[in-house]
């Protein structure tokens, strides 16, 4: 029985390995070919450069010029650490308002921000897109303010329904030892929400970084994120420099990969964390 | 407290609903009044009643090709996703070694962006179909399958961190009584194991559902729809109705409105018809 269990895990150690060499292929491909000629990419791109394809790090820095990729670096690091600061601050506080205080007001706001996690995108882009304009959002900073509003149904969900698992007894004494509610939410509350605030804070961070078309239709004309910058390197169907766009892929993975290796404990908690209640 | 804590409602609420309000339930309102209307900018819009929609499913097939196209590629990627997520996920709980190096292999690819996935696979089954003379853009068949291996990829991995979470909160107990009986792993599988993690698989089923139906940036990146628009998702069809020819807004707004009513519906019956599946505990 146990050299029979020996053999079958090994055998399932084998299919596995296999497996992630499998599901790491695609990106070493991608990284393979970012240092050949870009005439060479296309009709070959299983081919290891050689010494009539290699080309050293040309693609990289053509990719760089033509993309503005270190400028479309800071956009996306500003949106995304901006936004997901923001939900985490304003969306702890209504989710901890509705949670405690029980009138009509709240529970409309509740039921609001829940229905908007089911609505798909296309059907408020256009007219949100115009919004955006009218009031002046259509910056960096005014993406701040969409994402919130985006961001606040999953958000406030998630911190709600773990407050509601918070006892009330801590709060009121601090009411008694003098708290007012700014006070007893920022020194008492706050400090407790933090393993659900590190899952908003990823799942917020890995949809906000990856977004293409919200900010494309707010600020696509004058600010490039990185998924904009890589989408426009693709121009005309045909005439694309397949060299720089392998380099530019390249570029895009990295952050995302050293983001995971330093988080990956979190990232994983969140996953199950938030699809337990979403 | 509570009555305390009324006084702040504008400190705690007013800027998250206040921005809901302005991004997601104006425009959506609008949006919905909109659908009715005929318009080029917002404020020249005149009613029309129902004709955009008449217009939407009438005028080209392109509404009703992007919603069969969607629909096929649901239920493949739905079945074919759990499926194999929840077998990874079996063979990750089997306490081999290396299994967290596994795990962190499996689930990278979903933290990588739509439009970088897209360009990856049409570079990788581009390489492939070079070999038949042909790229993905050659047909729809092609698009549909390159958008399931790019899909299966991305979603393989988090649906597997779910189905993990779920076979580990299986008490041990239960599963040494059914063996104790004398039941064969197939039987613990089928008997004790899915009845268990009935709840992922809700979950999971439902994300990849909605996950499928809604998507954008891969559709865009990999194929754009071509060949012609033939491999054009719903959400793709709505956004090139809107911004790709003037004089359809309206009928992109009523496009857009039927898509939500799917999604919608879709999300009400299956959560309907899972939940009464789960085991209560």
């Amino acid at each position: 029985m146990e050299a029979k269990r020996k053999i079958a895990n090994n055998v399932v150690f084998v299919v596995l390995f296999i497996l992630s060499v499998a599901f790491l292929a695609p990106i070493f491909i991608v990284l393979m070919n970012s240092f050949k000629g870009r005439f060479f990419i296309s009709e070959a791109p299983f081919a290891l450069p050689n010494s009539q394809t290699f080309v050293g790090l040309k693609n990289y820095t053509i990719g760089l010029a033509k993309t503005g990729f270190l400028q479309a670096f800071g956009y996306s690091l500003f949106i995304t650490v901006g936004s997901v600061a923001v939900i985490v601050l304003f969306t702890s506080m209504t989710a901890w308002y509705i949670t405690r205080v029980k009138s009509r007001y709240t529970s409309i706001i509740y039921y609001l921000l829940v229905f908007s996690m089911i609505v798909p995108f296309q059907m408020v882009m256009y007219t949100m897109a115009k919004m955006a304009n009218v009031l002046k959002l259509d910056s960096p900073a005014g993406l701040l303010v969409i994402y919130l509003g985006f961001g606040a149904g999953l958000s406030t969900f998630m911190f709600s329904g773990f407050i509601k698992g918070i006892p009330l007894e801590i709060e009121e004494a601090a009411t008694i030892d003098g708290c007012n509610p700014i006070q007893t939410f920022f020194l008492v509350v706050f400090p407790i929400l933090k393993p659900v605030a590190i899952t908003v804070a990823i799942l917020n961070a890995m949809w906000i970084w990856n977004d293409y078309l919200l900010p494309l239709l707010v600020i696509g004309n004058k600010y490039k994120t990185i998924p904009i910058a890589i989408q426009y390197l693709q121009g005309g169907y045909g005439s694309r420099d397949m060299g720089a766009m392998m380099a530019m892929l390249i570029l895009a993975i990295v952050p995302v990969v050293v983001f995971y290796m330093a988080c990956q404990k979190y990232i994983v908690k969140g996953v199950v964390a938030g699809a337990v209640k979403g | 407290m509570q009555k305390t804590l009324k006084k702040y409602f504008a400190f705690f609420t007013l800027p998250t609903v206040l921005a809901f309000i302005t991004v997601f339930l104006i425009p959506f309102v609008f949006g919905v009044y909109l659908s009715f209307t005929k318009f080029n900018t917002v404020n020249d819009a005149q009613w029309v009643g129902f004709s955009n929609y008449i217009r939407a499913f009438t005028e080209d097939r392109d509404f009703l090709n992007a919603l069969f196209f969607t629909v096929k590629f649901a239920i493949v990627s739905v079945v074919l996703i759990n499926v194999f997520a929840f077998m990874l996920a079996l063979l990750l709980t089997r306490k081999i070694r290396g299994t967290n190096v596994f795990r962190t292999v499996f689930f990278m690819p979903d933290l990588i962006g739509g439009i970088v996935l897209g360009y990856i696979w049409q570079l990788i089954i581009n390489g492939f179909l070079a070999a038949f003379n042909v790229d993905i853009t050659f047909s729809a068949t092609y698009g549909y399958w390159g958008l399931m291996i790019l899909m299966n990829w991305q979603l393989i991995g988090y649906m597997m961190i779910i189905y993990i979470a779920g076979i580990q909160n299986i008490p041990p107990e239960l599963i040494e009584a059914a063996e104790i009986d004398g039941a064969n792993s197939w039987q613990v599988l089928k008997s004790v194991t899915v009845p268990m993690v009935m709840p992922s698989i809700t979950i999971c089923t439902f994300l990849t559902l909605t996950n499928s139906f809604k998507l954008f940036d891969q559709n865009l990146a990999l194929t754009a729809g071509a060949p012609g628009k033939e491999s054009a998702m719903l959400a793709m069809d709505i956004f090139n109705t809107f911004y790709g020819r003037q004089g359809y807004e309206g009928v992109g707004q009523a496009k857009a409105v039927v898509f939500f009513i799917i999604v919608a519906l879709i999300a009400y019956l299956h959560l309907r018809l899972t939940r009464s599946k789960e085991v209560e505990n």
